[in-house]
């Protein structure tokens, strides 16, 4: 068998796995009977349709004429890591490091993904982002939340151990970047 | 038509406060600024913008996320004129004679027709939207549950006809969103769903931060993934006004793109991008030099932009009005309202009048 739409099977196949997914979760809530639906009831037959359709576009995605056009675009897992990581980095980061330090971070770590880095761009725009953060969201909204580094001894445990962890993966990424020029 | 004229007045009593003048300055600003960024439309525009609306009351909220929406739609026709990047698709086809007049050194030509364009359009498809949405409002009034449920369905089976690929898929997003609407506590029983033990996710997920990853952070993965396509800019930009040729052949053209553009922008889901390519295939079909079209012909700049501005005011009246988004803007500006704790829906008129005209008015 070959896959004529290499787009679709995917995209099938993750809308499966996404289906299946809720299936499983939503079946340990009550699901109760149609005229009485429990909490589990509605998301159960939404993801049992949503895999169902998912197998059709994956079935579809076998059949007729190869489509022209349908590769699946070259996935950038670099790119992915650095910004949906440095995201979550900043999540933690901030409850623990505060504001005045964890967002210059943030900055500077998700600048590594563009592909023209330069040191003194990604250090001169977290300074801006750090001053803008802290004129509207301190200054102008009176939000409420740490703005220095606490003593590590009050982390939490996953702080303890995905700061660091974060910290040093992004720094040497940061070294080699540097070097590699 | 008294009437008519009243609510304006209160609409532009509203409008007018130095404050909300301000916040829609602002607004444009900080559209205009993020549009001009190639690849950056107005969808990832607002996403990205929305949170900053939180503090303020709503009124001047929306106001201001109108001012950027208007703000990035400009932005992107922009880039689309000086660099050939449309900043969505509907400034796709703005890149066709907009480039192209920009390529001939009539750059600045093209910006002011495009502007000239689209400030028409603007101000006659809100006078349309404020004649049309009281009496359409007051249908919507009727409404009981079960014309709310059809009318969510055709929204719902609206947005599956008319996205553009396959049926299952489109299917299988909506499919995706309902059960991304299902985190949370459910309302029939109080159970928190899928909420893996964490009390944040019991509220459910935040509109803004699914529009932020879908729309914010997708875009942005996408553009630095796509190396070095840049295009340099055109380096004059020549004299900002048109001739008088060029004036003569873009307002007839601005003229029917506005006409088919709040015609088309009614629909749910059609919005600005269906109206300016049907705008550019009747200027193309209509006009006496057709083989002039695509390299610079003003009306093929001048009637899908001013069609897709009207569009994007009159796809206002069935979201103000019947409370159904009719394109992915429309749909972030239904998360604006929630977050501000209003219903979209007919009862925004008679609840928040100051709110609709005030928002009428400020475009």
């Amino acid at each position: 068998m070959q896959i004529k739409n290499q787009q679709d099977f995917w995209s099938g196949l993750m809308f499966v796995a996404i289906g299946l997914g809720f299936v499983i979760f939503s079946y340990s809530y009550d699901m109760g009977t149609p005229s009485r639906m429990g909490p589990g009831y509605f998301p159960f037959w939404l993801a049992v349709c949503m895999a169902l359709l998912g197998a059709i576009v994956t079935a579809n995605s076998l059949r007729g004429e190869p489509a022209e056009d349908s590769a699946v675009g070259h996935f950038d897992w670099d790119i992915l890591f650095l910004i949906i990581g440095s995201i979550c980095l900043y999540g933690i980061m901030l409850d623990h490091l505060g504001l005045y330090v964890a967002t210059p971070l943030l900055v500077i770590f998700c600048s590594l993904a563009s592909h023209e880095f330069s040191l003194t761009i990604a250090v001169g725009n977290a300074i801006f982002l750090t001053v803008f953060a802290w004129l509207a969201f301190v200054k102008g909204l009176g939000l409420i939340f740490p703005l220095w580094p606490q003593p590590i001894a009050e982390w939490s445990t996953l702080a303890q151990i995905t700061i660091p962890l974060g910290i040093v993966i992004a720094v040497v990424m940061l070294v080699r970047r540097i070097k590699g020029k | 038509m008294l009437d008519l004229l009243q609510h304006l007045a209160l609409g532009f009593s509203v409008a007018f406060t130095p404050e909300n003048l301000a916040y829609a300055l602002l607004g444009c600003i900080l559209g205009t600024l993020i549009g001009v960024l190639p690849g950056i439309g107005p969808v990832p525009t607002i996403a990205m913008l929305l949170p900053l609306t939180y503090i303020l009351p709503p009124t001047a909220g929306l106001i201001m996320l109108a001012g950027i929406y208007y703000g990035a739609q400009y932005g992107g026709s922009t880039t689309a004129i000086l660099v050939a990047l449309p900043g969505e698709t509907s400034a796709v086809v703005t890149v066709l004679d907009g480039h192209q007049m920009a390529k001939n050194g009539r750059a600045g030509a093209a910006l002011a027709i495009a502007a000239m364009g689209s400030f028409f359009a603007g101000c006659f498809a809100t006078l349309l939207l404020a004649a049309f949405a009281p009496p359409l409002a007051e249908v919507a009034f009727k409404f009981g549950p079960a014309e709310y449920f059809s009318l969510m369905v055709l929204g719902l089976v609206g947005a599956v006809v008319l996205a553009s690929g396959s049926l299952p898929k489109a299917i299988c997003m909506i499919l995706l969103g309902l059960l991304l609407g299902m985190v949370g506590t459910d309302v029939n029983s109080g159970v928190a769903r899928f909420d893996f033990g964490i009390p944040e996710l019991q509220d459910g997920i935040d509109f803004a931060v699914v529009a932020m990853g879908v729309f914010g952070l997708a875009e942005i993965m996408n553009n630095l993934a796509q190396k070095e396509n840049r295009v340099d800019i055109t380096d004059k930009i020549g004299a900002l006004y048109p001739n008088r040729q060029e004036l003569r052949e873009a307002a007839p053209a601005c003229i029917r793109g506005t006409l088919l553009g709040s015609a088309l922008g009614i629909l749910p889901g059609g919005g600005a991008v269906l109206s300016s390519f049907a705008s550019y295939t009747l200027e193309k079909k209509i006009s006496r030099q057709p083989q002039r079209f695509g390299k610079g012909h003003p009306a093929g700049l001048a009637g899908p932009e001013s069609a897709n501005n009207a569009a994007a005011q009159t796809s206002f009246i069935p979201l103000l009005t019947l409370g159904i988004p009719g394109n992915a803007v429309m749909a972030l500006m239904v998360g604006a309202m929630t977050i501000h704790n209003i219903q979209p829906g007919p009862q925004v008129m008679s609840s928040h009048p100051e709110l609709f005209w005030g928002q009428c008015a400020s475009m």
